[in-house]
């Protein structure tokens, strides 16, 4: 087990390694952080330009190849380099990575708890009205992107904020910082409302995971062990719940473990359109702004993330399935 | 004759049923609609910015004075076109990698699923968003192929792991001892057979590469102007929701509808090519 | 009194279709009922049912009684205080029957604890004890497996102990022992009658094996189509049927003690239960079939001491006597012209010599590594010459598979020798190997998965012909149609279209394009119903004779070996146990693991089955990735156990190597103290003779 890890840890640093120095190349060879100096008034002069890119190593001057290496030298030791107007990447990756985790762990947890409720619920009710309802429920809610769905919400809380007259619900931003104590952690909370709803009913939360509870529970439904469950003496309703469930779960636990394992790396759409500043946003822009290092520092990080998710998930499955353990 | 049997079970589905129905008028809107309209998609009427739904302009008209009915179908055609062709380049290339890594294993095996690991680990996202604004404006078929090529990894992998199982049914073995070269029997007996998960790949890919269109566009990062789909229209719409709903609404609407009829008719196909399922 | 008491059980599913259609029937304390049938004759379907465990949507009528309660019709809160604490159920395939994430332990402490009111520990105890009673070595420890990690006749043995729980007084065994081998299912056979006699509970027993049903039941019910059509006690049933139906399905099973020659076939295939004949459901089939079978489907009546038939000349075949073999027409298979030149001049068409397949063994889903290395094949030796059927048969997991493999592919082996007609496997070029192709074909075990199920007949018929690139194709799948006894017009449906047993023929169709010397043949009939099973032995006995055909002849029943094959090869963990002639091996086995397997095999006959001694082996077979030193089956070995301590070392020290024995001229075991016993007693009918 510990030597099969230790290779898998390898083979991911490699990943990491070739997907970072991919993205850093194609952002240091298309992008131009230049632009933003250029275009200011009174213009600067290209000495000084040139002096500042060389500093934040984005001169466009300097051979591509030897920009990388002293960018890779740097994140060796655990430096991403600076933004475009000299910020420390690590700096802004620390602070962000936090706000987006504060922005999708409730939502990802309710998403996945909802889904599966109602997943289950219409797998044993399969055809049934209360099947449909939600079948119907899911699909349709899986037909609308998330930036529709969040767009859409925002309008409705803009509007619902009008006719009251007051802010009942926030739809922008984090939190009001003029507030303090446990009056912020309210505000706080009053603002993750929108977010958490686009989250956990979308595409990729209540829907998504009822589709795939419901059709894993029909699986398991016709199998004998639910059969054999019954034959012994419990009730239909306990035997679902404890041989039919319990089995049935797996995949959607792993799935879950998964997302769990990317809340770091944010939702780009969440973000921007309630305007959190997390990583999500960042990717965004980071491109918009032409910043060669933190495009390099998004991408890594989220390679980073998303391997140790799929590692997360794995060990999920084999902490939940003793067929997939190795003994 | 088995697909005569696929196409009546699909038909008893009253999804799929519902979905192909409004799949069919979705696109005969799209492609019929704007012979119907008073207006062209380029034109501009300088006395109506932002004028709301009227008899005049149906749908109301934009920030430059276009006609929002014309505009929109005009999108919507290109955001179908990019479905279908995105659909059919990834699956097409899952199918292969797939088939070819699960049935000859070993390196190429080993090869392949490495490239489609690499693939995944790469956000495919920021990638495309900063190649594809640099790309010749007005290609959009550039922005097919950079789609595609990111969203075929997941199936290659499901493809890859149904060839392992296919490899050792046995009329595959039969084929082999027959003496029938490999590649041959990759086409001949392990893809058709594999039909029903790719066909219904096939279909939600569409309906994904129309999302992922649009999503990429909300932010300018996929078709650029002048050239319109729903993604960029609804870009533009959603930053003035509040005061000009209509600019939002009929794109995103169409958007999700286009979306909800393709994933009715895939999740159809999936209850009538699967000879399991009940219903 | 009798403790259930089915009457009139019809079942319905949705659409209307009658699986069942009218069952009754009654067991008495410490009785066992065996109800015999073929695959959708409605016999699992009628547990099920009484068990009230069909789909919600099926609809069951008539009375089930038990104990004089109704069961039709009960409450949940009352059905399932009877569930497993009254009738217990013992299902057919015991990995799929427990739930994967549990232990085993805690599986059979649940089944205690719903109907008896113990602690935890308690519970977990009586799991451990019952486990203890069913044989399970070291059953505490076993308790905290989960059921992927038991073998198969392991958790067909805790399924029973999670049955007999709470001390049923019913049990019913739905095909216990059908997915397990021979002599695993002597064992759980011997288990099953020690469950019975420590509850007393009766037993309905389910089966397609009418070898099963002699050994064990008191009373024998037959189904067909739904329906019961004869039901009497195990003799009567066995030795005077009266139903053609039951007469011959009786005449169609090979025996292990039974002749060469052809098999008595029932020709057609059972009827849909969706599209059923107007009359008496098997008349399309029966060769006594009179008009007025088609009017009116006959009554199942009784016909005196406790027996009921349903055919209406159930009087006629009592009177004069009749038997299967009187009434079915017995095909005549010509005999083979190549058998007449003695076997020492023929050409080989097959050698194997110590010939060598090894695995690595991996282990885990997610975490796969290499653990160890398997042993599957461990140097075997035969050959096969022209005109022959050499059987190699043994239980799963003992390397006949992948023997049969390791010759398909023509590719060097690891080690020994493959030589093909005269070709050595380790030097041919690929254009060689191509054209032996020809001459070397295979039919495989499931007939559905051996065709594309995207093909229709002919081009899968077709599909070697166009690869060698023959001309000519259609007139040649034509003949080829004919050949198999199927019609020419069937190239242009798909495989799903037809029955089991004419897939097989289709396999066998695909097989002979090309005219080859030697077929592979892999467990050719194992996945068919006994009426079926028999035209297809006939068929292939047939085409070896008027085609000159050599086979070698995969299979793991030993009765069917005894039919079709002229030698046979044991096979025990990767090595030959016994190789020679059928006669020599089946009425003179040596080697005590051929001893085994053939006293293992229940004989579909209720007297000698009564008076029969089995040979019964202990556990399971060790793994191939690390079998045992010296003789290999040792570890089991009944005659080891004998031994004296000495003469145990040199079975412990030396591989036995097969040594030719005295008394016969083709018959050799590996075995340093062979001996040759008889284990099967020649039956009656065959004495006569
Ligand atoms: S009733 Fe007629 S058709 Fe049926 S078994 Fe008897 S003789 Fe045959
Ligand atoms: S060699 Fe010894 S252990 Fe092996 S079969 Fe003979 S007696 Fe048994």
């Amino acid at each position: 087990m510990g030597k099969y890890l230790l290779r898998r840890l390898a083979i991911n640093v490699i990943l990491v390694v070739i997907a970072s120095s991919l993205a850093y190349m194609l952002a240091a060879t298309t992008m131009n952080p230049r632009a933003a100096y250029q275009g200011r008034q009174p213009p600067v002069p290209e000495a000084v330009i040139d002096k500042t890119l060389d500093a934040y190593n984005l001169n466009d001057k300097t051979p591509v190849l030897q920009r990388y290496a002293t960018w890779a030298t740097g994140v060796v030791t655990g430096d991403f380099g600076k933004t475009w107007n000299g910020a420390s990447v690590n700096d802004e990756l620390g602070r962000r990575m936090f706000v987006s985790l504060r922005l999708l762990i409730l939502g990802t947890l309710l998403g996945f708890a909802i889904g599966v409720a109602l997943g289950a619920y219409s797998a044993v009710k399969q055809y049934k009205f209360g099947d449909r309802l939600i079948g119907v429920g899911s699909f349709v809610l899986m037909a609308i992107p998330v930036f529709v769905l969040a767009t859409l919400l925002a309008i409705a809380t803009y509007n619902l904020n009008r006719g009251l007259g007051f802010t009942l619900i926030e739809y922008t931003g984090e939190y009001n910082p003029k507030l303090s104590g446990f009056d912020q952690f309210l505000n706080r909370l009053n603002h993750l409302i929108l977010p958490t709803i686009s989250l956990s009913i979308g595409g990729s939360g209540a829907a998504f995971y009822s589709r795939i509870q419901r059709n894993m529970m029909l699986d398991v439904l016709g199998q004998d062990f639910v059969r054999t469950a019954m034959a012994k003496g419990l009730r239909r309703r306990t035997a679902l719940m404890k041989h039919a469930l319990r089995t049935a779960l797996i995949p959607s636990a792993t799935y879950f473990a998964f997302s769990v394992g990317t809340v770091f790396t944010g939702a780009i759409f969440t973000e921007k359109i309630y305007n959190w500043h997390g990583m999500g946003a960042w990717l965004v822009d980071s491109i918009n702004a032409n910043d060669v290092n933190s495009v390099a520092a998004v991408t890594a990080f989220t390679a980073v993330c998303i391997l140790f998710a799929s590692l997360l998930s794995d060990l999920l499955v084999a902490a939940l399935d003793p067929r997939v353990r190795v003994s | 004759m088995r697909s005569k049997v696929v196409l009546r079970r699909l038909f008893r589905n009253n999804q799929a049923r519902y979905g192909f129905v409004a799949l069919v008028a979705l696109v005969l809107v799209a492609y019929v609609g704007p012979y119907i309209g008073k207006y062209d998609w380029t034109e501009k009427d300088f006395m109506a910015f932002l004028s709301a739904p009227s008899a005049d302009h149906w749908w109301g008209t934009t920030s430059i004075g276009q006609d929002l009915y014309a505009v929109t179908l005009r999108g919507m055609q290109k955001s179908i076109l990019i479905g279908l062709m995105v659909a059919l380049i990834s699956t097409g290339l899952a199918a292969i990698v797939g088939a070819f890594a699960g049935y000859f294993g070993g390196w190429v095996d080993r090869v392949l699923m490495w490239g489609v690991e690499l693939l995944l680990v790469l956000p495919s996202f920021l990638l495309i968003a900063i190649i594809s604004p640099r790309l010749k404006s007005g290609n959009w078929l550039w922005f097919v192929v950079l789609l595609a090529a990111f969203s075929w990894m997941i199936t290659s992998r499901v493809v890859r792991s149904m060839t392992m199982s296919l490899r050792e049914r046995e009329y595959v073995q039969a084929a082999l001892y027959m003496g029938i070269p490999r590649w041959k029997i990759i086409f001949r007996h392990i893809v058709p057979n594999m039909s029903s998960l790719l066909i219904i790949d096939a279909t939600l890919n569409v309906s994904s590469a129309i999302i992922g269109e649009a999503a990429l566009s909300f932010f300018g990062f996929g078709i650029q102007p002048p050239d319109v789909s729903l993604g960029t229209l609804i870009a533009t719409g959603s930053d003035n929701a509040t005061g000009y709903p209509w600019l939002f609404v009929f794109p995103a609407g169409l958007l999700v509808l286009l979306v909800l009829s393709v994933n009715l008719i895939g999740d159809g196909l999936r209850d009538a090519l699967d000879p399991g399922s009940n219903s | 009194m009798s403790i259930l008491e089915v009457k009139d059980l019809t079942v319905t599913f949705p659409g209307g279709v009658q699986a069942v259609r009218g069952v009754s029937y009654e067991v008495e304390r410490g009785e066992v009922l065996g109800i015999v049938g073929e695959s959708g004759s409605g016999k699992s379907v009628t547990s099920l049912a009484i068990m009230g465990l069909l789909q919600q949507n099926s609809v069951v009528s008539g009375s089930v009684k038990l104990h004089g309660q109704e069961l039709i019709g009960m409450k949940e809160d009352e059905l399932v205080k009877v569930r497993g604490k009254s009738i217990s159920m013992i299902f057919q395939d015991p990995l799929s029957a427990f739930t994967p994430v549990y232990t085993i332990g805690d599986q059979i402490a649940e089944a205690v604890r719903i109907h008896q009111k113990v602690n935890k520990d308690k519970a977990a105890k009586r799991a451990v004890e019952l486990l203890d009673l069913v044989g399970i070595p070291h059953p505490d420890v076993r308790a905290k497996a989960f059921p992927h990690e038991f073998s198969g006749g392991m958790r067909q043995r805790a399924m029973i102990a999670m049955a007999i729980a709470n001390d049923p007084d019913l049990l019913i065994c739905d095909e216990p022992t059908t997915a397990l081998d021979v002599t695993i299912q002597a064992q759980v056979l011997e288990v099953l009658k020690t469950a019975q006699q420590e509850t007393g509970a009766g037993i309905v027993m389910i089966t397609h094996d009418l070898g099963v049903i002699a050994g064990m039941a008191d009373r024998v019910l037959v189904m067909y189509a739904g329906k019961p059509v004869e039901q009497g006690s195990v003799d009567d049933i066995y030795y005077r049927p009266r139903m053609p139906y039951t007469m011959g399905l009786l005449a169609s099973i090979p025996r292990i003690d039974g002749e060469e020659g052809a098999l008595v076939p029932i020709e057609g295939n059972p009827p849909s239960p969706a599209s059923l004949p107007p009359g008496c459901p098997f008349a399309p089939r029966c060769p006594m079939k009179v008009d007025m079978c088609d009017e009116q489907e006959p009554p199942l009546v009784p016909s005196g001491a406790g027996r009921h038939v349903a055919c209406i000349r159930a009087q006629e075949i009592e009177h004069k006597g009749l038997t299967g073999a009187d009434v079915f027409p017995v095909p005549v298979i010509p005999p083979s012209d190549v058998v007449r030149v003695p076997r020492a001049e023929r050409p080989t068409v097959l050698e194997l010599d110590s010939m060598i397949r090894h695995y690595p063994l991996m282990k885990g889903a997610v975490f796969k590594r290499r653990v160890g290395t398997v042993h599957a094949v461990d140097g075997i030796s035969f050959d096969i010459a022209e005109g022959e059927t050499l059987a190699l048969v043994g239980e799963s997991g003992c390397g006949k598979t992948t023997t049969l493999q390791q010759i398909m592919q023509l590719a060097p082996p690891q080690g020994g020798r493959v030589v093909v007609l005269g070709k050595d496997s380790s030097t041919m070029d690929a254009a060689t190997r191509k054209a032996l192709r020809k001459d070397l074909q295979i039919v495989f075990q499931d007939p559905m998965a051996a065709l594309d199920p995207r093909m229709p007949v002919g081009d899968i018929i077709a599909e070697p012909l166009r690869a060698h690139g023959r001309k000519d194709v259609e007139a040649r799948v034509a003949e080829l149609l004919e050949l198999v006894g199927l019609a020419p017009e069937y190239a242009e449906r798909y495989p799903q279209q037809f029955s089991g047993g004419q897939r097989q023929r289709i396999g066998i169709a695909r097989a002979l394009a090309l005219e080859p010397k030697l077929i592979v043949l892999d467990e050719p009939v194992s996945a068919l119903d006994v009426s079926i099973q028999a035209g297809v032995i006939n068929l292939l006995e047939e085409l070896k004779n008027t085609l000159g055909l050599s086979y070698l002849f995969v299979a793991h029943d030993l009765a069917v070996v005894r039919h079709l094959a002229d030698r046979v090869a044991v096979m025990y963990l990767g090595k030959i146990a016994e190789i020679g002639t059928v006669q020599s091996v089946y009425d003179h086995p040596a080697h005590p693991y051929t001893q085994a397997l053939l006293s293992a095999i229940p004989l579909p006959d209720p007297e000698l089955e009564r008076n029969r001694k089995r040979i019964l082996l202990e556990g399971d077979l060790p793994s191939p990735a690390d079998p045992p030193s010296g003789c290999r089956f040792r570890t089991r070995c009944p005659k080891f156990a004998r031994l004296s301590a000495d003469e145990q070392r040199r079975c412990v020290d030396e591989e036995p190597s097969i040594a030719r024995l005295a008394s016969a001229v083709d018959h050799g075991a590996a075995c340093h103290y062979a001996e040759e016993v008889e284990v099967i007693t020649a039956s009656d009918d065959q004495e006569e003779k």
